[in-house]
């Protein structure tokens, strides 16, 4: 076991616990930390595959600016425990079966489709060498420099939506 | 040093999907059902950046930026529209919002 062996299964046992961490638990706040949880080690994990800008956007994007948005929600709605409601009663008994099937189904196809023959043959190997952020930006400005602007349109109609749906009534 | 193979990745990137879907699903408080559809886009994302690595290209890389863009989008209109049904309904359970006009 090398290093960046640890460091994936560390990461990835941390993820996969703060996912269902934040299903099992019944506070919204403690969901909103295990979610924060799993972002902080997705960030470890692109560091791992060497896309150091990525991971950096991933910390103060996600776990900075949209957590902060979900935490200050949360105690500004002032959100207790979960309601607990009952189970229908179809939901029990057919349930786990019928989600079972369908994972087998979903698992079927795709053991025989050509994803599956691509990640087992050419898409093993990854490079050595990280993405320079660099070579990344430049991308960004010239290739996408047309998505890139729109973007922008899109998150000035998101805080218009934002300001005009929570605003107070007259 | 030996790296871990992207199939890892995308083994990890599936299981988080799934939860994220079961969050969705099993979930009744509207907030954490939000954090579910963050959850998926986390998912995605890894992914996009393990395929980026394999192949060996930028433009996995580019698509997770974007996703993240619109995620942050996605989150502050989806976090008001939560903020207002909840005057409307003093509740975040779903359960309580099947009409659409109150």
């Amino acid at each position: 076991m090398s290093v960046p062996f640890i460091l994936f299964f560390l990461c990835a046992l941390l993820a996969v616990a703060g996912a269902i961490l934040l299903i099992m638990v019944r506070e919204p706040i403690h969901s909103a930390l295990s979610l924060i949880l799993v972002m902080m080690s997705l960030a470890v994990l692109y560091l791992l595959l060497g896309a150091a800008f990525i991971a950096a956007v991933q910390i103060i994007v996600y776990a900075g600016a949209i957590m902060v948005l979900f935490v200050f929600v949360i105690m500004l709605l002032n959100a207790g425990t979960e309601e607990r409601t009952d189970w229908s009663r179809i939901a029990k008994p057919m349930g786990l079966p019928l989600a079972f099937f369908l994972l087998l189904v979903i698992a079927r196809w795709l053991s025989r489709s050509a994803i599956a023959a691509t990640v087992a043959n050419g898409v093993g190997a990854p490079s050595n060498e990280g993405v320079s952020t660099r070579a990344l930006s430049m991308a960004l400005f010239q290739q996408y420099l047309f998505p890139f602007e729109a973007t922008s349109i899109l998150i000035l109609i998101a805080l218009l939506g934002a300001l005009i749906l929570a605003r107070k009534d007259e | 040093m030996s790296v871990v193979p992207i199939s890892y990745y995308l083994v990890l990137s599936a299981i988080l999907f799934g939860l994220g879907a079961v969050a969705v699903v099993f979930k009744r408080n509207i907030i954490t059902i939000f954090m579910g559809i963050e959850l998926m886009l986390n998912a995605v994302n890894l992914a996009f950046v393990a395929f980026a690595r394999a192949h060996g290209q930028l433009d996995g890389l580019v698509f997770v930026f974007f996703v993240i863009v619109v995620a942050a989008a996605e989150a502050a209109v989806g976090l008001a529209i939560v903020i207002m049904l909840t005057k409307n309904r003093q509740s975040l359970n779903v359960e309580r919002d099947s009409l659409l006009k109150f």
